[in-house]
């Protein structure tokens, strides 16, 4: 069993001998309205989101997946950590079903977004605390363990008792990792969690992330605009176009199958763009996907 | 210990948890609070104040007093209720912590119902406040006043008062524009066919039929029996609020349940509005 294992696990232990993640053909849309039709609102459409996306992720894996703004990065994300139901395919967390164990799932599952999202006014041990207890754990446990992993994180000790609202956003996004770890997560869905970081922060990060990978059992799902973060944390590498999965590999075998030299230039061979490019469609689908 | 105790033991430590985190949030805001309770206070204070320009002897003006009182006070204490349980969604939406409140293995209920918890101690704890500055402000003297009664009316009507709120705790889900501002309608509806500052008789016979499904009606009549004459705990006024919790709580998680399923299914859980 993981060193990581929720501390009060129930039935929802991870079965070893399953794959971490296992997505078959998931389909996602959005209905979207059109323009209006003088006064009456315009018809609704559904946007694919996601369009049978499949692949696998073996315990213990880090996965980076790269995309551009609205390409299905974060809906494949909250599908996961079932804050989402999808509209086709099947999804398994350690062989949970996403549909029908969605809470054992969430037991096992943590995850950290771009927005740092926290109670404002409340401290960073408050908010905390807060989130340990829904995995079950008591103040007793907790007044060791948030002052622990605080420090392992690089957090202040000094800070621990400030609103939240007084924290920059590279401190936020520390207690927003050191939130996902003190549950135990034995699956890790990070959605851009660098992003808009200053270096400092972003390099601390990323140190944290290879260190709860090289000390503990967790599996990695990394949703990344940072194709240099994306090739020196993952095991493998895929590209979400508008909602496909265009491939998933070991970053040497993009290279070959591209025959090019960067992660650059196999997004661009890939998907017939570079990778800064965005098209006003892409824009639109950031408003969903 | 067996999972069956484990996982109990892991849903109240949750129930724990909102309440913990509730009381934070009122310490946190406890200034803003404190300025809510003055309008309340001045508000309820308009409604009494009536009692005074009527033409009736010092007796008749003090019960007429006591009974827009306690009217106030009542539509005080379900404002909070209402107000604290919709905060379920609303709130966290706000804050942006939703997605990591309901992706988190606690049951739904159990956090619906640690929202209510909260809610009745902190709305007993102000609308005995608002009780007690307004009694104190208009000089009114209740000496047969059975407050022990009334508190546990109260308690007995908040279980449906819950049961509504998780119903009306579901419309930001669905509109976090206007979704918040739909339960405050629905706070209105309830207390205007429950004689909130009049007798149920009243009204027109077909808000008369629609009082009866009110928990607002029997918890205002029980009440106002118990502080003006000290009546104690009345069965007709006690079993229809059982009967109403009993219906209002699977019924408003049952709501909110497909409200969720609603807002995961079409991304409303994302939105922040």
């Amino acid at each position: 069993m993981s060193t990581l294992a929720a501390p009060n696990s129930i039935d929802t232990r991870p079965l070893r001998e399953v794959p971490a993640v296992e997505v078959a053909n998931l389909r996602k849309d959005f209905l979207r309205r059109g323009k209006r039709r003088g006064v009456l609102p315009g018809r609704r459409r559904a946007w694919p989101a996601l369009k049978g996306v499949t692949f696998r992720m073996e315990r213990g894996e880090c996965v980076a997946i790269l995309g551009q703004n609205g390409s299905g990065k974060s809906t494949l994300v909250r599908l996961l950590s079932t804050l989402l139901i999808d509209d086709g395919g099947e999804t398994r967390i350690f062989g949970h079903d996403a549909r029908r164990e969605s809470k054992a799932i969430r037991r096992l599952v943590n995850r950290v977004s771009v927005e740092a999202s926290f109670f404002k006014k409340m401290s960073a041990a408050e908010n905390l605390a807060y989130a340990a207890r829904f995995y079950g754990m008591t103040p007793k446990q907790t007044r060791g363990r948030i002052p622990e992993i605080l420090a392992r994180v690089g957090f202040p000790p000094e800070r621990r008792n400030e609103a939240m609202e007084h924290l920059s956003r590279g401190m936020q996004q520390k207690v927003a990792l050191a939130r996902a770890l003190l549950t135990s997560p034995v699956l890790l869905l990070l959605d851009e969690p660098t992003t808009g970081l200053d270096p400092r922060s972003k390099l601390e990060v990323q140190e944290f992330i290879k260190e709860v990978r090289a000390a503990h059992d967790a599996t990695i799902l990394l949703c990344t605009h940072d194709l240099a973060e994306a090739e020196s944390l993952a095991d493998r590498i895929g590209v979400l176009d508008r909602g496909e999965l265009l491939f998933l590999e070991p970053v040497e075998d993009v290279r070959r199958r591209f025959g090019v030299a960067t992660l650059e230039e196999a997004f661009f061979a890939a998907t017939g763009r570079s990778f800064e490019e965005e098209r006003p469609e892409d824009e639109e689908r950031e408003v969903f996907a | 210990m067996s999972e069956l105790a484990l996982a109990l033991r892991n849903e109240l430590v949750g129930l724990g948890g909102i309440v913990e985190r509730n009381f934070y949030l009122t310490k946190r805001y406890f200034l803003w609070d404190a300025t809510f309770l003055l309008w309340t206070v001045a508000n309820t204070l308009t409604i009494v104040f009536i009692a005074r320009a009527v033409d009736l002897p010092q007796a008749q003006q003090n019960l007429l007093a006591t009974k827009l009182l306690v009217g106030g006070a009542i539509w005080a204490y379900l404002g909070i209720i209402f107000e604290i349980v919709t905060e379920t969604v609303a709130w966290e939406r706000w804050e942006g912590t939703i997605e990591y409140t309901f992706m988190a293995p606690l049951s739904r209920s159990v956090h619906l119902f640690g929202m209510g918890v909260y809610a009745v101690i902190y709305g007993i704890l102000r609308a005995g406040i608002l009780f007690v500055a307004v009694v104190a402000f208009i000089g009114i003297h209740l000496p047969h006043a059975n407050y022990g009664a009334a508190l546990a009316l109260l308690a007995i009507a908040s279980l449906s008062f819950i049961g509504i709120g998780m119903m009306t705790a579901v419309l930001p889900l669905i509109s976090p524009e206007k979704g918040t501002q739909l339960g405050y309608i629905a706070q209105g509806l309830m207390l205007v066919v429950s004689g909130v500052y009049y007798p149920v008789t009243v009204l027109p016979h077909w808000m008369q039929w629609i009082s009866k499904i009110s928990p607002a009606t029997y918890a205002l009549r029980g009440d106002r029996a118990s502080v003006l004459t000290g009546m104690s705990l009345a069965w007709a006024d006690v079993w229809p609020l059982v009967l109403i919790g009993i219906g209002s709580i699977p019924l408003g998680l049952f709501v909110f349940h497909r409200g969720e399923r609603y807002a995961k299914k079409h991304g409303k859980l994302k939105r922040s509005g």
